[in-house]
């Protein structure tokens, strides 16, 4: 009985700290990302108050928006709110494919001219903002939204052109795997991501990361045969699928496997 | 409770189905008329009947006995709303009226009748009144019990206190509306609701079970269900009357103010909260302007007001122009100014979570967020719902921010079940995850949808693209979907081609065929490009399209 006690009060001296005491590592001031990602930022994940760009790049290349809606994925799951603004192309499938909350993101197509005041209204009481940089900013209006989302404890994820974020996200390469000449199906792709910014960032680091992953494709529909006669186009060659997690002992294995993203290697 | 029933009065319009349509959808009643559920005649006109269409014929049997007849369909809804006025017509004569269905009434008769002196008066002055407020002919029944009341009102008979039992005793047992047990009663010998009666109760409750123990009891006269009164809605409106227009936002947040107050007070003595406000102003030029906001949560009297402000906000500065929701800035001040509680619910003890953290970032972003809705329109703001569809565009449907979260189609969740389990921070998650599929379990399975992983940019109206095979020509794919040469090259609008690397399909679609103008017959590809990037391409009538792209 006394055992079982400490090691109770071992399993909780990690959750239970005195209130005078600071914050472990930010505590709440850092709302989390995915594991793969914590690589790529300062405080291991979106501090609270700091603007993080994700830059477009050019030449432009595919990933950027698989990355922010990786990069808010964890947060939202974690019961955070995001908004998103100006991004009348957003797909929420890969949203809610990614983990993000749908109930908790919120979307302003197209906000007009009136830009500036909606991300300001919004950055006073959602968690996390991204928004496509409009091409006529000036740089005070970018410096006065950065300083309130500093002030009010928002994260500002602009999606373009923007200077003087904390971090600069920039896809450097991505790469989709499983398409071949008239045959096989998008699977997953390898993202090169390079991070670059001021501070505790000033070093560029960058890393690889499966956006998305295989998590989802890697599925067999459970009755095979009904599945192929009754979707076609759902699973096109689903005869020359592998089957990967077949039910059974294994399926504990292909779990521990089956992260959102896998890392492939940092450099 | 013991004694005799409650003499009751039923006013009782004669074939209401008929007349709602009439009233609503200007179906004139003189005609032959009849209307249908499932096939089935439910009820028809005088004329319809004269020509020997009847209750319960098929609608082909009815057009044969009647070739003029029109068919209207059942609406429940519409016989309601229809019936309404006639209500508020008898509370007009009489207070504590029972909506027993669309078409009929009931009221406690021993008021009204020795208030108007006597129960014949009493009914002459209902019918009268209903027939000139209304225009609706109705009959009306004075019996001890509602169900006696009823038939009575099929003759306009008064039966006379105590004589309740003899006046039932000559109906026949189809009179109950229940079949399977007047058939069964048919087959006894049972005729009239009278030899019913005589049946001693204890055996009635043995061999017909509770409900034929009930039926037992009205067909001997025992009625003692009492009138279920309907209630009369609170007007919970107010309004505020200004001699002076006011055209200044300042002096229309303080309006604004004191009436957010009066009517947060007037709905917390009823004990209500209010989800949906409308707000009226009328101009002194006389023109209307109306918007409904939405709030999932309680509205509190600084809510209101804040709503207030900002509509009034946007309306009298006139920041117009974009956006074609918004109207035009009035050409006077506002000389009225009225909130409506659109949707009112019994305020559930809704309180603060013990150490005030519950629901309040949600608080904070549903205030950031109706905020951005009073800057640009409670459209501008939308949140994606996730339904059935092949195409990625199909899945997900925008809902103005605060508005009911439904799917545009039926389906499953797009997610196949291997989505990772959720962590523990959030079993709230799995929850809905697991309640949707529930929920949903009929779902269509959308054969032909777009395999996973979803596409991160979907276009809201599809951009032309060109595709050429190695030689320069254009790859066309006939109708047995077969593809003329193997994508080489793709120019998306005026662009520079860009090189294909690798390419899948045709994955064909045809949906809505028998419904011309949405019908779609398109073959779909998935290709990726050599500088890595991935398209979802469509070809429909020899067009190409990029409909996704995979970012």
């Amino acid at each position: 009985m006394a055992g079982r006690m400490v090691v109770g009060s071992a399993a909780l001296a990690e959750l239970v700290r005195p209130a005078s005491a600071p914050d472990p590592a930010g505590g709440h001031r850092v709302l989390p990302v995915r594991p793969e990602l914590t690589g790529l930022l300062p405080n291991r994940g979106l501090r609270r108050g700091s603007t993080i760009a994700v830059g477009a790049g050019q030449p432009r290349r595919s990933g950027a928006t698989s990355l922010i809606l990786a990069l808010l994925a964890e947060a939202s799951r974690a019961g955070s709110w995001c908004a998103v603004v100006g991004v009348p192309t957003f797909g929420a499938g890969a949203a809610a494919e990614a983990g993000i909350a749908l109930d908790r993101l919120a979307l302003v197509p197209n906000p007009g001219p009136e830009w500036p005041t909606v991300v300001a209204a919004l950055i006073d009481g959602v968690d996390v903002v991204v928004t496509a940089v409009p091409t006529t900013v000036s740089a005070s209006v970018a410096t006065r939204l950065a300083a309130r989302a500093r002030q009010r404890g928002s994260v500002l994820v602009p999606y373009g052109r923007w200077d003087g974020a904390d971090v600069t996200l920039q896809v450097v390469r991505g790469v989709w795997e499983g398409l071949g000449p008239g045959r096989g199906r998008l699977r997953r792709r390898e993202v090169t991501v390079s991070a670059r910014g001021r501070g505790a960032a000033a070093r560029p680091k960058e890393i690889k990361v499966w956006l998305p992953g295989d998590e989802l494709t890697r599925v067999i529909p459970r009755s095979t045969g009904l599945g192929a006669a009754t979707r076609p186009a759902a699973v096109p060659g689903a005869g020359r699928l592998r089957v990967v997690a077949p039910a059974g002992p294994s399926a504990s294995a292909a779990r521990s496997r089956r992260g959102p993203l896998t890392v492939v290697g940092s450099a | 409770m013991s004694g005799a029933p409650a003499r009751t009065l039923l006013l009782w319009c004669p074939d209401w189905p008929v007349l709602a349509a009439e009233i609503v959808d200007g179906v004139p009643a003189t005609d032959p008329v009849a209307v249908l559920h499932a096939n089935r005649v439910v009820a028809c006109s005088e004329r319809a009947r004269a020509e020997g269409v009847r209750r319960g014929l098929r609608r082909r049997e009815a057009q044969g006995r009647c070739p003029q007849l029109t068919v209207v369909d059942h609406d429940p809804a519409r016989d309601a709303r229809a019936f309404e006025p006639v209500v508020a017509a008898v509370e007009e004569v009489v207070a504590g009226v029972e909506v027993i269905r669309p078409g009929a009434c009931a009221l406690a008769a021993r008021g009204p009748s020795r208030y108007l002196g006597g129960e014949e008066a009493a009914a002459e002055r209902i019918v009268e009144h209903v027939a000139q407020t209304c225009a609706v002919e109705s009959q009306v029944g004075i019996a001890d019990g509602v169900f006696a009341a009823g038939l009575a009102a099929r003759d306009g008979r008064l039966v006379p206190p105590g004589g309740t039992p003899e006046f039932l005793a000559g109906l026949p047992v189809e009179a109950l509306g229940r079949p399977t047990l007047t058939d069964l009663l048919r087959r006894l010998g049972v005729r009239t609701l009278g030899d019913f009666a005589a049946l001693p109760a204890g055996d009635v409750l043995a061999r017909f079970g509770f409900d034929g123990a009930l039926a037992h009891r009205l067909a001997a006269g025992r009625d003692h269900r009492p009138l279920a009164v309907r209630q009369p809605p609170a007007d919970l409106t107010v309004t505020a009357d200004h001699d002076e227009p006011i055209d200044r936002v300042d002096a229309a947040a303080f309006a604004a103010r004191t009436l957010a107050e009066q009517l947060h007070e007037r709905l917390a003595a009823h004990g209500l909260a209010c989800t949906r406000l409308g707000i009226e102003a009328v101009t002194a030029h006389g023109q209307e302007l109306h918007r409904v906001w939405r709030h999932d949560g309680l509205l509190t009297a600084a809510a209101i007001a804040d709503r207030v402000r900002w509509q009034l906000d946007g309306w009298l500065s006139g920041s117009n122009g974009r956006g074609g929701a918004r109207p035009a800035r009035p050409t006077a001040g506002i000389i009225r100014l009225r909130l409506v509680p659109d949707g009112v619910l019994a305020q559930a003890g809704l309180q603060p979570g013990l150490w005030g953290e519950t629901g309040e970032e949600r608080e904070r972003a549903h205030r950031a967020l109706s905020r951005v809705q009073g800057i640009l329109g409670p459209e501008a703001v939308v949140t994606a719902v996730l339904g059935g569809g092949r195409s990625p565009a199909d899945q997900v449907r925008l809902v103005p921010w605060g508005d009911e979260r439904l799917p545009a189609r039926p389906g499953p969740p797009p997610l196949p079940t291997a989505e990772p389990p959720p962590p523990a921070a959030a079993p709230e998650r799995a929850v809905s995850t697991r309640s949707r599929a529930a929920a949903s379990a009929p779902a269509p399975p959308w054969p032909g949808r777009i395999p996973p992983p979803a596409p991160a940019v979907v276009l809201p109206t599809p951009l032309p693209a060109a595709v050429h095979d190695a030689a320069g020509e254009p790859v066309v794919v006939s109708a047995r979907l077969v593809v003329s040469a193997a994508p080489a090259r793709l120019t998306v609008g005026t662009g520079r081609p860009a090189e294909i690397a690798g390419w899948v399909g045709p994955w064909p679609v045809d949906e809505r065929w028998w419904a011309p103008a949405e019908a779609r017959r398109r073959a779909r590809f998935q290709v990726c490009l050599a500088d890595g990037a991935a398209l979802l391409l469509a070809v429909e009538g020899g067009q190409w399209l990029v409909e996704a792209i995979y970012d």
